[in-house]
């Protein structure tokens, strides 16, 4: 089926079969920074905004984003850059695969919370799992990015 | 300026004399941090050709049987379907998937597709097709017959089971690891110093209990995934998420029956490896097919083979056997353990032999040790290399029954450690480098202080036993201590390469795997210390095994100890040959000029010669030397590392629930190279320890199908879960190390299951032995106490 | 693997319910985020987005919630956060991530009568009705107990009481499901107390309600309504916990959720 969509800003027609998930979708038009870690919804590495909101990509179909607005990590260069910066200071991306579904949910927490607390901030950052840094490098990223106490 | 004493043991002058380190020890981002985090297309996938046929793997249902027939007709019928194979396809040669170094000790137990099926999920046939859903449809089209045999699924059970999991007669082993196939007993072994049984007789006190520590699923977040293709010269080519290029190329080679020179391994970026990608579980099956075909091909694990289909931590039973006097003077210690390694060997002999290798040297004041027993063959999914590498299941078992013995003695966890550990200087005839009647020597050790620093970061002294909160609340605090290794002494090895390129900047080639770790960075600072330059002057490349030089790959905490000093030797080499080209250049003698990162120059500083043109005039025709530093090392030692873990819970009463308050681990790892990278490390290990000791278990059915193949079933933690982790860093000073350097990879993930388990002890009175600690374990403990 | 042969968009309810209707394979698609999970082989998939049914709305005796409306809606929905002590949105807060609960929907979750469910247990212990679009209105105790068949739930339509009310479960990692989950709520002296994830789907424990309802609400008597609770229901094991370990949690759990509503 062709859908309508605009990816990142940019109006796209995609052919996608009515049980292609969103997140196989973007890889094969290739937004390679979506990725996918678990088959289940369980670990929010392929979180991209649907109408500005953050949704998991691998449990989103294809065929339901007709006519809808995708962000991903590509479309927000300049502000993932400026999170990354506090990430990569603290050395907090270290294998880097889980990131990209990272920033997308810490971007839309910026825009959805005003002045969270820091139990806010793990509650909304609860659905991106990571193995690698054991979340507390991240949190001292996000805390000094949104300038928590 | 960096001076050259000729060998890497020079930085240690440096070090402790008054120069300052101008890279290292300095948190320095990661090299690749931006580009990952962003999400360039760096990844195995990401890299991957679109024309690539696309492999699914048929696989048993049944956890022990024999393929009576399989017909693929139907299957191979599916338009797009390009190869069905099975084991009629396949060389009859048996390896091993473990990442080693030849000869391997693991057993060359398996094929690539095997007759006989032993566990569900073991691979039956491979199929290549022009898509995923093609693969899939062809997967169901493939008509199987089994004889179906009764399984061997507890371990307790497998020594001497009617079913023998391994019947074949022809595996081969490098080395006498005292297997008894026909017992189930894949490796056995014994280590013994003194006379453990007479020193238990002679003891005051014995305190023996047996520990369980569970199967544990490595849950990188990139899947295993390989392709591959065949070059312009017809040469198979893999690019593979590995941690072991080398031991790839070995593996494929003999599993293919090829020559290696027939092979290429390219690492990419890696989504995270814990040891998992130390087994080569996926990277057979496309170039079989490639060879097969042409064609190029790719397999991508989803997350329910991941779990179900690769490796995972060996679970083992240990007993320990504490003798000490009654001032808590530890005698004797006698730990007898059983392994499951399931289907296949993959590390079975050395993760067993390493966890009394690398846990009793910490209480060397004992009179005797022993630590001895078998890995069996089971038929679940094989265990393999995981962070920890049997310390972590050692550690919890011996740290552990201290704290019980502590218990015992009514004393202080913390004071029973001070009379008994290890310290620097002292020897132990278990430490790698021993020799027959000379034991090796600790040359750098500040457990002692690590202790003393965690005791007041957690507030001991306040908290130390517990802490009523509220009528059902109490809190507890508890303790550990661990060691590891930094490489594997005697065999692990490693080579770096610099080149210097013509615009006065270089290139590091390494062998090394970036897993995420931040090796490639942190080995670029060591070159950038070396060569009193900057980290944007220094280009690393690993890893591809037709270009890098050869390194074992990053495992057993390998990489910033074994890869480090080579990158020194490789630096100081490299530095030697700018100083000799760039004297004769300036028509001096090579000891009249120093170089100080940027020029190259005599004493006074009139007559110079900048890098950048040095360079330039090397690579011309006037100079016809393009300069190329090599180093390789091995250690004869394993310096181990040191952690210090302290944990607050507090406990629910009624509910058995733990909540984890506080954790602190206080580090010693020798010179720490890049601080904010090594605490990233520390608190990433201290979290999957904190999984394992709380949430993680890889479950069967009855039948031995895996149930906890999802992340809805395996609970890694999540950010929830944690509590507030605090990582300290008390540095000794290695002397064989990297400035001063050892590991810190893997003894971050050992001291929380044992710590943990301490502090619900000290909170509520419940010993939880059987790993994970969940609250029905525990308020299953408490209803017993209340009950008697 | 799920697959879907055909997709469609309806503009009415009506429509959507005749095309579920044509065959047996025919299905609605809710948040998807659970039906992916299975091999389901779907002939036609009904996708209920143009049906206008993302809603909550606060009427004067009852409020109203859309089957299509989300669980992150629920959470963040200033409405429920007033309404019954809160317990809608504390229900499912623990449910996944935000990236997760962005995509479930309320008609799924209720429809699908998950055993593990925290909202459908948070909704059992208020006065709960779903509207179904053949069968109509019946309460969400009985559709709980007998589902339904080939039917389409429209929305779900709570009764607004003074009622207090409050929300418990056990679960290990907090982002795991839960072991156990209840929801206790007290409307003048009608107490309603509910017990899901026993593994199976939620039941309301009517005697330890009766009981508490003739009480002096002593400590005594709420262990006791608790103990009651424990007894009239069935619980089991799975890999999460065992049979005797929930029915110890659940004197507990219901204990403290008394306590707290009281």
């Amino acid at each position: 089926m062709k859908i309508k969509v605009i990816i990142n800003n940019q109006n796209m027609e995609l052919d996608v079969a009515y049980d292609e998930f969103l997140a196989d979708t973007l890889r094969r038009y290739g937004f390679l920074s979506v990725k996918k870690g678990c088959d289940t919804g369980s670990c929010g590495l392929c979180t991209v905004w649907v109408d500005d909101k953050p949704v998991l990509s691998c449990a989103t179909l294809s065929v339901r984003i007709n006519g809808k607005k995708i962000t991903t990590i590509e479309g927000v260069q300049k502000e993932a850059k400026e999170f990354a910066e506090y990430l990569v200071n603290e050395g907090a991306e270290q294998c880097g695969f889980c990131s990209p579904g990272f920033i997308m949910t810490v971007l839309a927490m910026k825009r959805e919370l005003q002045n969270p607390t820091v139990e806010e901030i793990t509650h909304y950052l609860t659905g991106n799992l990571c193995r690698c840094t054991g979340y507390m490098g991240q949190l001292r990223a996000v805390k000094k990015y949104l300038g928590v106490v | 300026m960096y001076r050259v004493y000729g060998a890497a043991k020079g930085c240690q002058k440096i070090l402790g004399g008054s120069v300052k380190m101008r890279v290292i020890n300095k948190g320095i981002p990661k090299i690749d941090g931006i580009d990952i985090a962003t999400g360039k297309a760096v990844y195995t996938d990401d890299l991957s050709s679109n024309n690539a046929l696309v492999i699914k793997i048929l696989r048993s249902p049944h956890a022990f049987a024999r393929i009576k027939s399989i017909n693929t007709e139907r299957a191979q019928e599916v338009p797009g379907v390009e190869c069905i194979l099975t084991y009629k396809d396949v060389p009859g040669v048996r390896f091993t998937l473990a990442g080693q170094s030849y000869p391997e000790p693991s057993p060359y137990d398996r094929l690539i597709l095997d007759e006989y099926v032993r566990y569900v999920g073991d691979e039956v046939a491979i199929i290549a097709a022009v898509d995923e859903k093609t693969a899939l449809k062809a997967l169901k089209l493939v008509e199987v017959e089994y004889e179906v045999f009764e399984p061997v699924l507890d371990f307790e059970e497998a020594e001497g089971h009617p079913s023998i999991v391994h019947p074949e007669d022809d595996i081969h082993l490098n080395m006498d690891i005292g297997m008894n196939r026909e017992k189930n007993i894949a490796s056995s072994y014994k280590l013994e110093i003194g006379d453990v049984d007479s020193e238990l007789a002679e003891s005051d006190i014995i305190v023996e209990k047996t520990y369980y520590t569970q199967a544990q699923a490595h849950a990188m977040m990139e899947t295993y995934r390989a392709f591959s293709y065949l070059d312009h010269n017809g040469r198979l080519t893999i690019v593979s998420s590995t941690q072991i290029p080398f031991h790839v190329r070995g593996i494929v080679a003999r599993a293919l029956q090829i020559p290696q020179s027939k092979v290429r391994v390219i690492k990419p970026r890696i989504g995270g490896g814990f040891g998992g990608k130390q087994t080569a579980s996926v990277e057979i099956f496309p170039a079989l097919v490639t060879l097969k075909t042409g064609k190029p091909a790719k397999i991508i694990y989803d997350r329910k083979e991941t779990f179900s289909s690769t490796t995972s931590r060996h679970a083992m039973r240990i007993t320990v056997k504490l003798g000490a006097d009654k001032e808590g003077n530890i005698k004797a210690i006698d730990m007898q353990a059983l392994s499951d390694t399931g289907a296949y060997g993959e590390h079975a002999p050395t993760v067993f032999s390493v966890a009394g290798h690398k846990t009793l040297p910490l209480y060397n004041k004992a009179q005797a040790v022993r630590y001895m027993g078998n890995v069996v063959y089971t038929n679940k999914m094989p265990a393999g290399a995981l962070r920890g590498y049997g310390v972590t299941q050692g550690t919890f078992a011996l740290e552990s029954a201290i704290n019980e013995l502590a218990a015992e003695l009514n004393m202080d966890p913390v004071v029973i450690r001070e009379k008994n550990i290890i310290k620097e200087g002292e020897t132990n005839p278990i430490l790698e480098g021993s020799k027959d009647g000379n034991p090796a020597a600790l040359e750098s050790c500040a457990l002692e202080s690590c202790i003393k620093k965690g005791k007041e970061l957690i507030r001991w002294h306040e908290k130390y036993p517990r802490k009523v909160i509220s009528d059902t609340k109490v809190r507890g605090v508890g303790m550990a201590i661990t060691m590891q290794g930094s490489g594997i002494g005697g065999i692990d090895t490693a080579s770096a390469v610099i080149k210097l390129n013509n615009d006065g900047f270089y290139t590091l080639l390494l062998g090394s795997t970036d897993m995420g770790t931040g090796s490639d960075t942190i080995l670029a600072q060591i070159a950038a210390e070396v060569l009193d330059t900057t980290m944007d002057r220094i280009i690393v490349h690993a890893a591809d095994t037709d270009i890098s030089p050869y390194d074992t790959g990053s495992y057993a905490s390998s990489t910033a100890y074994v890869t480090g000093n080579a990158v020194i030797k490789a630096a100081e080499d490299m530095r030697k040959k700018i100083v000799g080209s760039g004297a004769k250049l300036l028509g001096l003698s090579e000891k009249d000029v120093e170089f100080d990162g940027e020029f190259i120059k005599n004493i006074n500083g009139k007559q110079k010669l900048s890098l950048n043109e040095l360079a330039q005039r090397l690579i011309s025709g006037e100079g016809k030397n393009q300069l190329i530093g090599m180093g390789t090392f091995g250690g004869e030692t394993s310096p181990p590392p040191f952690v210090a873990g302290f944990a607050e819970v507090e406990v629910d009463k009624e509910t058995g629930k733990i909540d984890l308050i506080n954790y602190v681990a206080v580090v010693d790892c020798g010179t720490v190279i890049n601080p904010n990278l090594a605490r990233i490390q520390a608190e990433g290990g201290l979290v999957q320890g904190i999984g394992l000791a709380m949430y993680e278990d890889v479950q069967y059915s009855e039948r031995g199908k895996m149930n906890s193949n999802t992340f809805m079933q395996y609970k890694i933690p999540c950010r929830k879960d944690i509590g507030k982790i605090t990582v300290s860093f008390e540095s000794s000073y290695e002397p064989t190390g990297p400035f001063g350097a050892k590991s810190i990879g893997e003894v971050v993930i050992n001291t929380p299951a044992p710590a943990i388990a301490n502090a619900v002890y000290n909170a509520v009175g419940v010993n939880v032995r059987k790993l994970p600690i969940t609250p029905e374990k525990v308020l299953k403990g408490i209803m017993e106490l209340i009950s008697e | 693997m799920l697959t879907i042969k055909d997709y469609v968009l309806p503009k009415t309810l009506e429509e959507a319910y005749s095309i579920l209707n044509l065959n047996k394979n025919n299905a609605i698609l809710g948040g998807c985020a659970f039906l992916r999970l299975g091999s389901k082989q779907i002939e036609t998939a009904i996708d209920l987005s143009d049906l206008a049914l993302k809603y909550i709305n606060e009427k004067d005796n009852q409020i109203e919630i859309g089957a299509m409306t989300t669980l992150r809606e629920i959470e963040t929905s200033p409405v429920l956060q007033k309404n019954f002590s809160g317990i809608l949105p504390e229900s499912v807060k623990n449910i996944g991530g935000v990236q997760l609960r962005n995509i479930v929907t309320v008609g799924g979750t209720v429809y699908s009568r998950y055993g593990f469910s925290d909202l459908n247990t948070a909704l059992l212990s208020l006065d709960t009705d779903v509207v179904l679009h053949r069968k109509g209105r019946i309460s969400l105790e009985e559709f709980l107990e007998k589902g339904a068949q080939k039917d389409i739930l429209e929305k779900i339509i709570i009764r607004k009481t003074k009622c207090q009310a409050s929300f418990k479960m056990m679960r290990n990692s907090a982002a795991d499901y839960a072991i156990l989950n209840v929801a206790v709520s007290k409307n003048d002296n009608d107490w309603k107390i509910a017990v899901g994830a026993r593994p199976q789907r939620a039941k309301i424990a009517k005697e330890a309600g009766k009981y508490l309802a003739g009480s002096k609400k002593t400590n005594e008597e709420i262990e006791e309504a608790a103990v009651i609770a424990t007894k009239e229901l069935a619980f089991g094991s799975n890999t999460r916990g065992s049979k005797a370990y929930r029915e110890s949690i659940c004197k507990v759990l219901v204990k403290r959720a008394i306590m707290e509503v009281i």
